[in-house]
């Protein structure tokens, strides 16, 4: 890690990054790039905690960081078998196209 | 032996949870069922006979003072403690012994008359629940367990008079019942919470210790809140509507449950609370009067009714009228006396028509009837001594405690020459009615049709030993009292006395006003006043015999009088013989104005209001379930958006 770079750079780096998933989430159409954008949220989550870690002298943020890690690849799994399905059921995985479950 | 007292109620209980659960569950077998059902009365009756022993070899003074058997804490809340305790006393166990042998031996006969009934199980529960119920009630240490048995019995008493509920008229007769006992039961309540409101404990001996706090007035309003609810109960002058229709049940049940047991409880309870009663000489005057007068105004209408069980409804309100003027007297011991007496005898008479109408394929009307003794001569028989004993013929039960009534009636304090002279006539219009019935059912022509005819049979001899077991006591029933002046010696009312007190003063004295103006003189005031109970019994007993010879004259010896007298008084007749319209007025005073009441809160209130304010409730949903669910859209993103814009929120009010 970088000496004397203030830790708020490191904030605002995370905070960008969070942003762009969460636009990226809101306006692509494609199931997976919405996917990576969710990723990239996990990420931007990740380099917060690592940074409260390093200047909190602390372990917790470490660990936090495992689990979402863990988590993530868990999803990465399970999403990417149900995009696969999807395409095989509907042709298609633009989520604007699979809107079925509505009143 | 006395600690085993909550035997007594608790068996019938185990009666009716097995034939009510697993009886009517499994179907068991008929035979099972009524083995179980005796047996626990039985059991029930003989553990009465033990507590009876046992209270018998204490000292008199400790009868009464045996301590209550607590058997746990029923309900503990603020000032209120009640329990689950039975009192030990000779009057309890008076009862008890009364309630449990009359339910045994009706529920043998009963083995016998519902045999073919497809509800026999449902019945013997039932039954069983009434005796646990009676048990209770004469059994418990304070108003509100007396009062769960009171209302207990109420209940048995509706589900068993619409026992066969598939007819209208019984499912309507029950309905009355409980209708009817509801509003007495309402006057009982509200002389228990006066009792608490202004005593803080409901425990009978609490309350008797501490009655003399209270002041007349209250003591007379709790009084006569209490005998609202024995006006119920025991079917008095008003609300004594409901016990003729109850006739619609099985026999038996008319038997003991409207004749023997239940009915009597009002007594009881007033016999019970007689310290409080004794206090209030308003209430007692009364008592005393609404028993007079329901003694004979039932009597009248029992003498032209020709149903044979209606008969024997209007003979016992007129009976319970005559207890009612002997604890309106202060006669306590009197009217328990009858109570008991009349158990056995009005009980024999039930059971008597039972047997009739068991020979007679279920005939009622005694128009229909006559010339049965040859053929059903132990029902005619045991009848016949049922009838002696009603009418107060010498030497059989009935004599002892009527006469004893009449006697009390017109010597006590409390007591008046008015209230004996209709004590009397009554006795002579039930000596009529009484014989009328026994003459015209069993003796004469047979009026039955040729069919019934052929069928006509002595019931079997699980109904008429029975029969003839109530008959014995109906005839020695009366020994256990024998007046002074008769030369024997009144056990029943010394067995009682710990608990009921002497007799009031006039009673072997003659310090009656009337009397003792004629004579001035103390010594010749006692010699006169034996003369004078003598000089009434014997007009009690001419009075009786005036009324069975008219019987005799009237429907044995010119039988076309009757019709011709009816005639004659043709308006008389036709008020009477329809009940003086009482069921008509009191239909078009209180039950047509309680049901356009009904439905006018039925319609406007419950349909209107009730209803409507749901239905909005249900409306507004609905309405904004079809508006917010435009909102699920189906677009994954667009709940994305929510979520977002949500945490976004959540976040800025977080760090405000």
């Amino acid at each position: 890690m970088l000496p004397n770079v203030p830790p708020v750079c490191y904030l605002i780096v995370s905070a960008l990054i969070f942003a762009i998933g969460a636009v990226g989430v809101l306006i692509r159409r494609d199931a997976i790039v919405i996917f990576m954008c969710i990723e990239m949220m996990l990420s931007a989550v990740n380099l917060s905690l690592i940074t409260a870690s390093h200047y909190l002298d602390s372990l917790d943020g470490v660990l936090m960081v495992f689990f979402v890690m863990t988590v993530a690849a868990a999803e990465a799994a399970v999403g990417l078998a149900i995009f696969v399905l999807l395409y095989r059921g509907r042709g298609t995985i633009k989520v604007d196209e699979i809107n079925l479950l509505k009143w | 032996m006395i600690e085993y007292v909550w035997l007594i109620p608790l068996l019938p209980a185990v009666g009716f949870l097995f034939n009510g659960l697993i009886g009517r569950w499994y179907n068991l077998d008929k035979r099972v069922v009524s083995w179980v059902a005796c047996s626990v009365l039985g059991l029930s009756f003989f553990f009465s006979i033990l507590v009876f022993f046992s209270l018998l070899k204490l000292p008199p003074d400790a009868r009464a003072a045996v301590p209550d058997k607590v058997l746990f804490d029923w309900i503990v809340s603020g000032g209120l403690k009640t329990v689950i305790g039975y009192k030990i006393d000779p009057l309890s166990i008076v009862m008890a012994m009364v309630v449990s042998g009359v339910s045994f031996f009706i529920h043998i006969y009963s083995v016998g008359y519902m045999h073919d009934d497809p509800g026999f199980t449902r019945y013997f529960a039932y039954l069983n629940l009434f005796v646990f119920m009676m048990l209770t009630l004469v059994l418990a240490n304070n108003f509100l367990l007396m009062f769960v048995g009171w209302e207990g019995v109420g209940l048995c008493s509706y589900l068993l008079i619409g026992f066969w509920f598939e007819r209208d008229a019984p499912a309507n007769a029950g309905k009355k019942a409980f209708v009817v006992n509801r509003v007495g039961d309402f006057g009982f309540l509200l002389g228990m919470f006066l009792i608490f409101a202004h005593l803080g404990t409901l425990e009978f001996n609490e309350v008797f210790a501490k009655a003399h706090l209270l002041d007349p007035v209250t003591v007379t309003m709790i009084t006569l809140l209490l005998f609202v609810g024995a006006t119920g109960k025991s079917a008095q002058i008003p609300l004594y509507v409901w016990l003729p229709d109850a006739m619609e049940g099985p026999t038996p049940v008319s038997s003991l449950i409207h004749a023997a047991t239940m009915v009597t409880s009002g007594v009881y309870m007033i016999a019970r609370c007689h310290v409080i009663y004794s206090m209030a000489p308003v209430s007692m005057a009364v008592v005393a009067i609404f028993g007079a007068a329901t003694a004979i105004y039932a009597a009248s209408m029992g003498i032209l009714q020709f149903d044979i069980k209606r008969v024997l409804a209007y003979s016992t309100i007129s009976q319970l009228g005559y207890m009612f003027l002997a604890v309106g007297v202060g006669a306590f011991s009197a009217g328990i006396f009858h109570l008991m007496t009349h158990a056995f005898f009005k009980g024999l008479l039930f059971l008597g028509a039972g047997s009739v109408m068991h020979a007679l394929s279920g005939e009622l009307d005694m128009r229909k009837m006559g010339g049965l003794w040859k053929k059903t001569p132990i029902t005619f028989w045991t009848f016949l001594m049922a009838t002696l004993a009603i009418a107060g013929i010498p030497g059989f039960s009935g004599f002892f405690s009527k006469d004893e009534i009449l006697w009390q009636a017109f010597s006590s304090p409390h007591g008046h020459l008015f209230l004996w002279l209709v004590g009397a006539v009554a006795a002579g219009m039930t000596a009529f009615y009484m014989f009328r019935l026994t003459f015209v059912t069993f003796l004469g022509q047979c009026r039955a049709s040729e069919e019934v005819k052929k069928h006509i049979h002595e019931s079997p001899p699980i109904m008429t030993v029975p029969l003839i077991i109530l008959a014995v006591l109906s005839v020695i029933g009366g020994y256990v009292g024998i007046p002074h002046v008769l030369g024997g010696r009144n056990y029943f009312h010394e067995f009682l006395a710990p608990v009921l007190g002497g007799l009031p003063e006039g009673a072997g004295h003659a310090s009656l006003s009337l009397i003792k103006s004629a004579y001035a003189a103390g010594a010749v005031e006692e010699i006169g006043s034996v003369n004078w109970e003598i000089i009434l019994m014997v007009v009690s007993v001419v009075i009786a015999l005036i009324g069975i010879s008219i019987a005799l004259y009237l429907y044995i010896l010119k039988p076309d009088v009757p019709k011709r007298l009816a005639q004659r008084f043709r308006t008389l007749y036709t008020i009477v013989f329809n009940k003086y319209y009482v069921d008509e007025i009191y239909e078009a005073c209180f039950v047509s104005s309680a049901k356009k009441i009904g439905t006018f809160f039925w319609r406007e209130f419950d349909d209107g209001v009730v209803d409507r304010s749901v239905n909005l409730v249900a409306g507004l949903m609905l309405w904004w379930g079809r508006v917010l669910r435009k909102i699920q859209t189906g677009y994954v993103q667009g709940y994305a958006l929510g979520i977002l814009l949500g945490a976004v929120v959540v976040i800025i009010f977080l760090i405000k």
